[in-house]
């Protein structure tokens, strides 16, 4: 219990907890709203569609949260140091060693990818991916007020990315992961002595393949294992436009938005699906070659 | 009694010196209202105008307000600092420890910089999401979504650069974990796909770039400081100009009619 209390009022700790609950706050407001309009004849917000003069209706809403945000951030600096611990020593390595609360989620992904996926690709298609979203989601309904029956399929994706696989590993990260980046409960004592042994095999060992013959090179058979099931993967995008490409949604798309939205759409699932097989079958790589391992 | 500050107001709102700063008085009066706005540099970066919904903090939230308001913070406590630190790794902590012992108010600026920090850091994360839920980038606001996530990395690279700069163990090593990832980089970095094919070394990859050297050392701790006090915020702010243009420029927040108008 002790230990729970400690880590959830350390101090870098807090803003997470914040943050949680500003998200658990905000994500039920906010689909309450939507579902409020989606069962109405137009928007609430269309009600207020008057205009009304920004002296003083605006400027004081501004005011008003300024005071509040500079209250909240006035009380919290007072009452909670910043941390400084030990001077910078680069002979001792703590254990276990956390990058900045933000990038948690990143971490985590550290477990089941390289760290040239987890620490470089994933990053930059996150980037892309976001930037992109403008372009690939051309349904025209839904701007400027709340709803989710008009865009089922963009909040539904958006939300998984952003509360399944950045915030809620983010809390992983924080709360459960302790020395050795072993799980641990938020309660529990964190033992930095704990040995996890370590039985992961690779996809093709699943089937009987091994991944390295007995010369210890690479086994051409495994490396066709793993390069036949990402293009299988790869081609579920591929199956669906054939199934789909005369519904409307496809037509408007175009195969290149289409395109664009699979790939990301499959390279983020893959995320989910990595973690399951390493969770449940121990499956370390799907494909190894000389020059990367997926 | 009351009455002497009447006069006095009176009188000074008729000196030449307040004629010039103030340019009208507070009437409500729907022109005055509007040259409130107007006249005021601040200000006008908002219209005279809005509807209704766009002042509803249901709406919006105020969340990009909020972080625009905390990045202001940020600024003023942050040079506040400046003036207590010196980015040398012989330097650095004693200067942190000096800060929270030794100077007036001196543990409040950190903290509140500490704090104003991570608060952005969410934040700007809620307003993405806020922007996305209302569909806000949709037509004709695309661009201006653009440059919001172009925002948020850099936020996100404030946030880590200044990370560094306590120089404790907290900081080495949670940048240490950061830029290892570095090694990584396909084709640029020694470790990464490809890179040494491509004569990527540990001391010549776009790690060694970031850090100034092998390791986190002095140079990277100065590096950070550098990035952190000047290129990001510089890069920052210009960002968040055009971000506030855009919102102006592409008709007000985003509402239900806007739609309609549009097409
Ligand atoms: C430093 C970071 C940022 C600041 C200071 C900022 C500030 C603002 C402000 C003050 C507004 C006016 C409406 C409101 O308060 O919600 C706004 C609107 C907007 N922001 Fe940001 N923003 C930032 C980051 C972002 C990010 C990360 C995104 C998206 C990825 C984004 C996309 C937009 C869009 C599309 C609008 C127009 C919304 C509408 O019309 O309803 N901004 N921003």
């Amino acid at each position: 219990m002790d230990h729970l209390l400690g880590i959830l009022t350390k101090p870098d700790n807090v803003p997470i907890v914040l943050m949680l609950a500003l998200i658990i706050f905000y994500t039920t407001y906010s689909f309450r709203k939507a579902r409020r309009n989606d069962r109405r004849e137009g928007s609430e917000e269309a009600d207020l569609g008057d205009k009304v003069q920004v002296w003083p209706n605006l400027v004081k809403v501004e005011f008003l949260a300024a005071l509040v945000v500079m209250a909240i951030l006035t009380v919290w600096s007072i009452t909670l140091n910043a941390p400084l611990e030990q001077p910078a020593n680069p002979s001792l390595t703590p254990n276990p060693s956390k990058a900045p609360w933000y990038f948690l989620g990143l971490q985590e992904i550290l477990v089941y990818f390289d760290p040239w996926i987890a620490g470089v690709t994933i990053p930059t298609l996150i980037i892309l991916g976001l930037c992109a979203i403008p372009y690939i989601d051309i349904n025209p309904k839904g701007n400027g007020y709340y709803t989710f029956k008009e865009r089922r399929f963009a909040i539904l994706t958006f939300c998984f990315g952003f509360l399944v696989l950045w915030v809620s590993l983010i809390v992983l990260g924080t709360f459960f992961r302790g020395p050795g980046w072993n799980l641990f409960l938020p309660w529990q004592e964190w033992d930095t002595h704990r040995v996890v042994a370590l039985t992961n095999i690779d996809w093709s060992e699943l089937f009987g393949v091994p991944t390295h013959r007995v010369d210890d090179s690479l086994n051409p058979a495994a490396m066709a294992i793993g390069t036949i099931t990402i293009l299988a993967w790869f081609s579920l995008g591929a199956l669906y436009y054939v199934w789909k490409r005369k519904g409307d949604v496809l037509r408007r798309l175009g195969p290149v938005r289409y395109t664009i939205i699979a790939a990301l759409f499959l390279i983020m699932m893959a995320l989910p699906v990595k973690i399951i097989l390493r969770l449940v079958l121990n499956v370390k790589y799907i494909l190894v070659t000389p020059w990367f391992n997926i | 009694m009351f009455g002497i500050f009447e006069t006095l107001r009176e009188k000074l709102r008729r000196t030449d010196v307040y004629k010039s700063i103030f340019r009208h008085a507070y009437q409500d009066t729907q022109r005055n209202r509007a040259l409130q706005i107007l006249d005021n540099v601040f200000l006008h970066l908002h219209p005279v105008r809005v509807s209704r919904h766009a002042t509803n903090v249901g709406y919006t939230w105020g969340m990009g307000g909020i972080t625009f308001l905390l990045f202001i913070v940020l600024t003023v406590t942050g040079v506040i600092l400046m003036f207590y630190y010196r980015p040398a790794a012989e330097y650095a902590y004693d200067d942190m420890k000096y800060l929270m012992n030794d100077v007036a108010f001196g543990p409040l600026m950190r903290n509140m910089h500490r704090w104003a920090a991570h608060a952005m850091v969410i934040t700007v994360m809620l307003h993405m999401f806020r922007v996305f839920l209302t569909g806000s980038y949709k037509p004709p606001r695309q661009f201006n979504w653009v440059i919001g996530v172009f925002l948020l990395t850099l936020t996100l690279f404030l946030s880590f650069t200044g990370y560094l700069l306590p120089w404790d163990q907290l900081a080495i090593w949670a940048v240490t974990v950061g830029t290892n990832m570095a090694r990584a980089t396909p084709l640029l970095g020694h470790e990464g796909p490809f890179g040494a094919e491509l004569g990527m070394k540990v001391n010549n990859d776009v790690r060694f770039v970031l850090l100034g050297g092998t390791q986190v050392g002095p140079p990277t701790l100065l590096r950070f400081y550098v990035l952190h006090c000047i290129f990001l915020p510089l890069i920052g702010s210009v960002l968040m100009i055009v971000h506030f243009w855009r919102v102006r420029k592409d008709g007000g927040i985003s509402g239900p009619e806007s739609e309609t108008k549009k097409n």
